[in-house]
């Protein structure tokens, strides 16, 4: 997967250079341009899978569409979370590997007392999907405080860690992996600009300007 | 890009070794090169440059792309001396060439004249530690201009009432307002309140090579791909390095300041990226390392003739820890915000900067509008406590949330308490063998009460702006940081300070100390700013010893 691509970083090392104020000022509106195209250029390509197998990848990707289904709006299969996730048990998740497998053995066990006649998870209705990944859920939460800041941390929890990787798998810039064709963005309304111009929002459309409160200029 | 850079041989007695290329470090470089001395800067982290910096929050949060590896530099921390440290991510800090101002969110504060001498004024707190600093504003107030026209900073001079006096305006107007900014504003003037535009070390106009910023919002944690934000990288290393007379040699991990018979410091141990070990010679050393490893560098650089430290005497080396105080509040609004757009801040307000001592408080603070979340931070930290964790009901939340929400970060004092403190962990050994940073620390009681009614008052803001929902972080006891401050402080007794008004250590003739570890107190958060206009001042006063020969450069 090429995660930075060379227009890009052409782009960057431009405005990494010693190129004079007068040329930045004189060549800004292109500037800007050419950063949108060369970070639309960034957006991940599909990868193929390198550590789960074509079974596992299916379970992985059915329990990620629990925490971000899809819907009128894309979900983490749209945003191909499962691929963000077996590139990251490659490579800086790699710890958390023998944590998934021991993961997927225990949805299969559940899957199974819960409803006999159903082969695998992924293979449940929507329903039956709703009532396992509960369990699954609530027996997390009742032995976990919750996600770190930023970290999935050091928990051995299986949903804990799904969840983290699965909400970094939709919504990481893409760059890093996941979030394709900019799917997790989309569906919480972040525009997937690479540079914004004001106005930015509903707010801020008619500010007229900053101006002191009135008869209170004076120092305090 | 190429720059241009003088390169030297660890056995070259340079008249300048820095450690740590952060907002001191780079200023100290900059300054002493272009005063015509030979510098060499060991920074522990990478030489990364704008085109190595990403949006990738996995490279930026998962893998400490910028900041502090814990898992080569494990940190622990306990509450009270009395326990036993444990291993915890207690602080972060940047660990790349620029240091924490290439990540840092740049809200660019002046201290206030009362910061210098609130102690004069409020008398002993107990508990506390507290005492003036040996400068006062107006002393450090043209390095302040000093600072704002050299590594470029946007704001609008005299908007606030509360602003100290100033001898110039700022180099270039603020930055755009953000829908955050706009709704605190008017909040803040139907409660009688003065929000003004936030100072930023970020660039609103192109200016010496360097773009303005381009709104992306990728700002706190990362590195700016277009150099707009003024961290020491992208302001004064370039210009350091282009004087020829400096290098910055990255990768250098330094874990020990030598010293000959005489006491005097000869210069820096370090590991190199291969762990080679070499003695970087210098005629003086600078410690600029941050507030954390300043002082962990003096313990580790104990020997028979300085047995606690050196620079140590006074025992106050790695003391009186000042993290700053902070209140979160949380408002989402009808509309969308958009406030992903920018960077964090655009409006503050000092208001409560000094509050009345009839409060029954000490201190006071600056509260600010921001949104300084990407996408993934947004789910983790700026979601109500309520909201579900999975499934249609947070995916809904999610969005709804994410495009209106902001924040209203309330900063305040800290006060120095002696046990709070930066030390070595006698269990707990780095990848190469060393004791780790140990972090002791508990709030004053008086930081949590004020930081109580802080909150209660963003409260209100948020209520006045027309929040639809509102929450706020519970107010805990701190077990993190990233403002490392008054850990080697400054003051005219050696019994009780570090350094002298000159950043020299009181014991060492050719050691300087000069970050965050040199404040008295803290202010009311963000720091940054002051510790470069204390790096510019401790420059001009180190030439000038080093001119009539006080240190035999």
């Amino acid at each position: 997967m090429n995660s930075f691509h060379p227009a890009r970083r052409d782009f960057l090392q431009l405005l990494g250079g010693t190129v004079s104020a007068a040329w930045l000022t004189a060549n800004w509106p292109a500037l800007v341009s050419a950063a949108e195209h060369a970070h639309q250029a960034a957006k991940s390509d599909h990868p193929s899978l390198e550590v789960f197998t074509p079974d596992q990848a299916r379970e992985v990707e059915a329990l990620a569409a629990c925490i971000i289904p899809s819907g009128e709006t894309p979900g983490a299969r749209e945003a191909g979370v499962v691929y963000f996730i077996d590139r990251a048990l490659k490579s800086f998740f790699s710890d958390a590997l023998p944590v998934y497998q021991k993961g997927l053995d225990a949805v299969q066990k559940n899957t199974t007392e819960l409803f006999p006649g159903v082969a695998r998870f992924s293979a449940a209705t929507e329903e039956q999907k709703l009532t396992i990944f509960t369990q699954i859920a609530e027996e997390s939460e009742r032995q976990n405080d919750g996600p770190r800041r930023f970290a999935p941390g050091s928990s051995q929890d299986f949903f804990q860690i799904l969840r983290v990787h699965t909400i970094y798998g939709f919504l990481v810039d893409p760059e890093g992996g996941g979030n394709f064709d900019y799917a997790g963005w989309k569906a919480i309304g972040r525009d997937p600009a690479h540079s914004f111009s004001p106005p930015f929002g509903f707010y801020d459309k008619d500010y007229p300007g900053w101006q002191p409160v009135p008869g209170e200029t004076e120092k305090k | 890009m190429n720059r241009p850079m003088a390169t030297y041989k660890p056995s070259d007695e340079v008249d300048f070794v820095i450690i740590g290329s952060g907002a001191a470090g780079g200023v100290l470089a900059k300054e002493l090169s272009t005063n015509g001395f030979r510098v060499v800067v060991l920074e522990q982290g990478e030489y990364l440059r704008e085109k190595d910096f990403t949006h990738d929050e996995t490279k930026v949060f998962l893998q400490s792309q910028l900041t502090n590896k814990v898992n080569t530099h494990p940190i622990t921390f306990r509450k009270t001396p009395e326990e036993t440290a444990r291993k915890q991510q207690a602080v972060l800090y940047g660990s790349c060439v620029g240091g924490s101002s290439v990540h840092f969110t740049a809200n660019f504060w002046r201290f206030h004249e009362i910061d210098f001498k609130e102690h004069s004024k409020t008398g002993n707190i107990p508990g506390a530690n507290f005492a003036d600093w040996p400068i006062s504003y107006a002393n450090l107030e043209p390095y302040y201009t000093k600072v704002e026209w050299e590594i470029g900073v946007s704001g609008l001079a005299g908007s606030s009432p509360f602003d100290p006096p100033r001898s110039k305006p700022y180099p270039m107007p603020p930055l755009p307002v953000k829908g955050n900014g706009v709704v605190f504003e008017r909040a803040c003037r139907k409660l009688g309140y003065h929000a003004f535009p936030s100072p930023m070390a970020i660039l609103s106009q192109p200016r010496a090579g360097r773009a303005a910023c381009m709104n992306c919002g990728f700002c706190l944690g990362f590195g700016c791909e277009v150099g707009a934000k003024s961290s020491s990288l992208s302001s004064v290393i370039p210009m350091a390095e282009k004087t020829g007379r400096c290098e910055i040699r990255a990768n250098c991990y330094v874990h020990r300041i030598e010293t000959d018979k005489n006491g005097r410091a000869i210069g820096a141990v370090y590991f190199d990226a291969q762990r080679n070990t070499h003695l970087q010679k210098a005629k003086a050393v600078i410690l600029s390392a941050n507030g954390a490893e300043t002082p962990r560098l003096l313990l580790l650089s104990a020997s028979n003739q300085f047995p606690s430290g050196l620079a140590n005497s006074s025992g106050y080396v790695g003391k009186n820890l000042m993290p700053n105080s902070s209140a979160i509040a949380f408002g989402v609004f009808d509309e969308p915000l958009n406030d992903y757009k920018g960077p964090a801040v655009s409006r503050i307000m000092h208001d409560f900067y000094e509050l009345d001592p009839k409060l029954g408080l000490y201190g006071g603070g600056g509260l600010d509008a921001r949104f300084d979340f990407t996408p993934v931070s947004f789910v983790f930290n700026g979601l109500p406590p309520s909201t579900p964790r999975w499934g249609a009901g947070f995916k809904q939340a999610l969005a709804h949330n994410f495009p209106r929400t902001l924040e209203i970060f309330c900063h305040g004092t800290s006060l120095p308490v002696e046990s709070n403190s930066f030390s070595l962990d006698p269990q707990v050994k780095d990848a190469w063998g060393l004791p780790a940073l140990r972090m002791t620390f508990r709030d004053h009681p008086n930081d949590l009460k004020m930081m109580e009614w802080m909150k209660d008052r963003a409260l209100e803001i948020l209520d006045a702006a027309g929040a639809k929902t509102r929450w706020n972080s519970p107010i805990e006891e701190q077990q993190f940081a990233v403002h490392l401050l008054g850990t080697c402080r400054m003051g005219n007794d050696p019994k009780t300070s570090v350094i002298n008004a000159d950043h020299r250590a009181h014991d060492v003739e050719n050691l300087f100390l000069c970050d965050g570890s040199s404040l008295v107190t803290s202010g009311r958060g963000q720091p940054t700013m002051t510790i470069q206009a204390l790096a510019y001042r401790a420059a001009d006063r180190i030439t000038a010893l080093a001119k009539r020969g006080d240190i035999s450069t």
